[in-house]
């Protein structure tokens, strides 16, 4: 037990150096972060000087991986939405009712006039004038429907058409909605990023959870509430035909019709048409501006079909008014001066000079597909988590200290190797931590404390094992290899059952108390290893060495 | 020189007064059951879904005035605590709870920023380095996710202890982890610690803990079940436990030094939870001894390892009153 083979023995000392090797960055944390940002920077093609310099900071042979600091100890905001992915559905019926209304035009002759009714769950709903012909239009509708695109939905159509005496329904099918639900939830995950990126700030985590959820984190923001001003609205942009202005907030409106209120006044209403002229879709640009009495407004740019479409729209409406809604808010609803052909123009409105940056920002992003619902959030400032890190680390090196006095008092020299052991071990937690870029937290150094505590264990069982070992007057050569022996099987069994706990932890935990499974984990796997190889490898370096006749445990 | 805190050769009998340590079991774990339906548990916001806020000012806290400026917001059940720390004896901390609005999920920015706007007019000091919200939504799916873990890791160990093992011995280190929970959870009843995802993470450390514990006397126990094939169960058990104290002593010693160095230093924030593991470190210490191996002499154990089982001489059990 106690001959070690020449490669087992370098193969130990690999992993030990190599262990040194990758923890060492994180000794400089605040020099390598830096530098890691610089190299960045330098992918991206920005190559100043300054930079260059920065990047040069750390000798780049080095491993340069870090172990991330959570939100609770580097300060930052952390955000969970819900997507409202069913909003979809709707705009997508919208979207197919021009087919739907020109494919029964042409069976008019047999199934008569048409007309769309507001629908209920997202459906789309036509009454046609003789009931007895349904059936017929059910067919017809159903001709529209197109073949899911995504794998799992192979096979199926993306709508299903059914009829209520004289109203034929058409509502998504389950396939096509899960594969709308994946588009909104890409689309939204995608839009909420380029939002937070135009922002400027620092590597932020965003991520899909479950079927319909967005988890955000970014480091170093203030506070929730400024993440999410950034993330800000829907920010969906419509232009719709005005019917009427009212007073009254429960005016009746007609089929087809919306009663939106008025962002600028109180207590004002329009009725609009319910389909839009043209929406945010057709936007390119859209950057803060003032108008002419120099208050702060956005100004935008359509496309080429948007200033088309609008165009022909102003031209034919001359001297009446339409309104520009903003996530169901009328921003301003001006009357149409004359035919304007250049797909450029200005949004007025209540704004402060903050809200038009955002605002511009947001649009240029593009609108969110639906709407966000906050689930859950926390802030942490900055220094907060700085007095966590601080308090932290003298934490564990106190207990470290506490812990390795203790053990030299108890097991003299062998003490001292076991301490050793626990020093590597402290440096292979930070190694494989770096190496997986897993993500250190404050629970997570109550972990790392925690195996230092717990780390001893294996050795203390083996020692204790020699000490009757010993007893028994057997040699100290045999007796250390008995010790390892036996105490081999209680190691195993007592480390795999806290194994068990730690992964359950992290299969079932959510946010710190995994950043606490994490560092329990590698500190069980990495403590098993140092002290069943290292600390015999000491051990029977120093017995070939000393050959001692008795020993003292 | 050494250092040994339990002297060689050490023989306690550990059965000697099993009515007595059983009976403070069984007593502390009715207890226990009886606090947590007629006290509760101080559930934190990961369970119950609302808003924590911490305050950090340069003057003293007054929770009471604190309490009346929030009033007029019209919040439903608002607690206001101070943060005392004893490393940091001029911290002016104070940590302001209140329930999910209804109808909300996480508290709104609108409602984050009147109860900071109506702390602010009391003392413009006031910093806010820690906000968190949690809706409904979400804290019913944490609550089960909690105790679906738990749950799942004593029945992985229970499967992994009877696969190592036998039965008996699986049940005895089961009711050694129900015994520990049962009264962990009864001390933050009594003390009314609040209790959040960090303590449910502390209570599995515990299992683990206390199964490590277990587990090691259990092996010996094992170990000196083929070696003496004649001794009494009750004797076996007791040189067993005898044979692991020093090993025992010695690491709960080394875990407990690590985390009170941690209670102590650590911070605030984590004070619960490294409350939890200390708590955990000395009842799974004594369960392992007093729990585990109690249960395993009532049940009785195998007897003959070495032997197949060929039919003949079967399992056979040691007195059931030994």
């Amino acid at each position: 037990m106690l001959q070690f083979s020449l490669t087992k023995k370098i193969l130990i000392w690999v992993v030990v150096v190599l262990g040194f090797l990758f923890a060492m960055p994180n000794g400089f944390y605040n020099r390598v972060e830096s530098v890691n940002d610089a190299r960045m920077q330098l992918e991206n093609g920005n190559d100043t000087p300054e930079i260059i310099s920065q990047a040069s900071n750390w000798p780049s042979f080095l491993p340069s991986a870090l172990v991330n600091l959570g939100l609770d100890l580097r300060g930052g905001a952390h955000l969970l939405a819900r997507v409202r992915v069913d909003q979809v559905y709707e705009a997508r019926m919208d979207a197919y009712w021009p087919e739907v209304r020109n494919a029964l035009r042409k069976e008019r002759a047999s199934i008569g006039t048409i007309r769309r009714i507001d629908g209920e769950n997202y459906d789309l709903r036509v009454r046609i004038s003789e009931p007895s012909q349904i059936n017929h239009a059910v067919e017809v509708v159903s001709a529209l429907a197109r073949p899911v695109t995504t794998l799992s939905g192979a096979g199926s159509r993306d709508i299903v058409v059914t009829s209520i005496e004289d109203t034929i329904i058409i509502e998504l099918s389950e396939a096509e909605k899960i594969a709308t639900d994946t588009r909104t939830m890409d689309q939204s995950l995608e839009i909420i990023r380029r939002r937070v990126d135009e922002a400027g700030t620092r590597e932020p985590t965003i991520q899909r959870q479950g079927t319909d959820r967005v988890l955000i984190q970014v480091p170093g923001i203030g506070s929730a509430e400024e993440l999410k001003s950034i993330i800000g609205k829907t920010a969906k942009l419509t232009f719709h035909k005005v019917i009427q202005r009212t007073s009254n907030s429960d005016e009746r409106v007609k089929n087809r019709q919306i009663l939106l209120p008025a962002q600028d006044e109180e207590g004002v209403f329009y009725v609009l048409e319910k389909t839009p002229v043209i929406n945010g879709d057709h936007l390119t640009d859209a950057q803060p501006a003032f108008d002419q009495n120099n208050r702060p407004a956005v100004s935008f740019r359509l496309n080429t079909t948007g200033a088309r479409i609008f165009g022909q729209y102003t031209a034919e409406n001359i001297g009446t008014p339409f309104a520009i809604v903003l996530d169901q808010e009328v921003v301003s609803a001006p009357t149409i001066q004359s035919h304007i052909s250049g797909g450029s123009g200005i949004i007025t409105g209540q704004f402060g000079v903050e809200e038009t940056t955002l605002l511009s920002i947001q649009l240029r992003a593009g609108a969110l597909p639906a709407e966000l619902e906050y689930l859950q959030e926390s802030t942490v400032g900055p220094d907060l988590g700085q007095d966590s890190i601080d308090a932290g680390t003298l934490a564990c090196i106190v207990a470290f200290i506490a812990v390795l006095v203790f053990m030299s008092l108890s097991y003299g020299l062998f003490g001292i190797f076991a301490n050793v052991a626990l020093i590597i071990n402290v440096a292979l937690i930070f190694a494989v931590l770096s190496v997986i870029s897993g993500t250190l937290t404050l629970p997570g150094i109550a972990g790392i404390v925690l195996t230092v505590g717990m780390a001893v264990d294996a050795n203390v069982l083996v020692f204790e094992r020699i000490r009757e070992e010993l007893k028994k007057a057997k040699n100290p050569r045999k007796a250390i290899e008995l010790g390892y022996e036996r105490a081999f099987s209680a190691i195993i069994d007592a480390n795999i059952t806290t194994l068990i706990a730690a992964v359950i932890l992290l299969v079932f935990g959510s946010g710190p108390v995994k950043g606490f499974a994490i560092t329990l984990g590698i500190g069980i796997v990495t403590s098993v290893f140092t002290a069943i190889w290292v600390t015999r490898l000491l051990i029977s370096i120093w017995i070939e060495r000393k050959r001692p006749k008795s020993i003292e445990i | 020189m050494r250092l040994k805190l339990v002297p060689d050769n050490i023989k306690i009998n550990f059965f000697q007064s099993t009515r007595l340590t059983f009976g403070a079991s069984v007593l502390a774990m009715v207890i226990s059951i009886f606090l947590f339906f007629f006290n509760g548990l101080n559930l934190g916001i990961d369970f119950l879904g609302g808003t924590t806020i911490r305050t950090d000012a340069q003057t003293s806290v007054d929770v009471g005035a604190y309490r009346s400026a929030l009033k007029p917001l019209d919040l439903g059940d608002v607690t206001v605590t101070e943060i005392f720390d004893v490393t940091k004896p001029d911290l002016n901390a104070a940590q302001i709870r209140f329930e999910a609005q209804s109808g909300e999920e996480a508290a709104t920015v609108e409602v984050i920023r009147a109860v900071k706007a109506a702390l602010l007019s009391l003392d413009e000091t006031i910093t806010f380095p820690q906000v968190e919200s949690v809706g409904p939504e979400v804290s019913g799916e944490l609550v089960q996710a909690a105790i679906t873990a738990v749950l799942a890791a004593i029945g992985a160990v229970l499967f992994y202890i009877w696969l190592r093992f036998e039965w008996q011995f699986s049940v005895g280190a089961i009711a050694a982890l129900v015994h520990d929970i049962v009264i962990t959870i009864g001390i933050f009843s009594l003390l009314q610690i609040k209790f959040d995802l960090a303590i449910i993470a502390a209570l599995l450390t515990i299992v683990g803990y206390s199964l490590n514990d277990t587990v090691v006397v259990f092996d010996r126990v094992r170990e000196n079940l083929r070696k003496y094939k004649k001794t009494l169960l009750k004797d076996l058990l007791n040189m067993s436990i005898n044979e692991t104290l020093s090993r025992t002593v010695m690491t709960s010693l080394t875990t407990l030094i690590a985390l009170i160095s941690l209670f102590i230093l650590g911070g605030d924030v984590i004070h619960g939870f490294v409350f939890a593991m200390i708590w955990g470190v000395i009842i799974g210490t004594y369960s392992s001894v007093f729990v585990a191996s109690s249960i395993l002499l009532r049940l009785g154990v195998k007897r003959d390892w070495d032997k197949t089982n060929d039919g003949k001489a079967g399992t056979q059990f040691a007195g059931i009153d030994a």
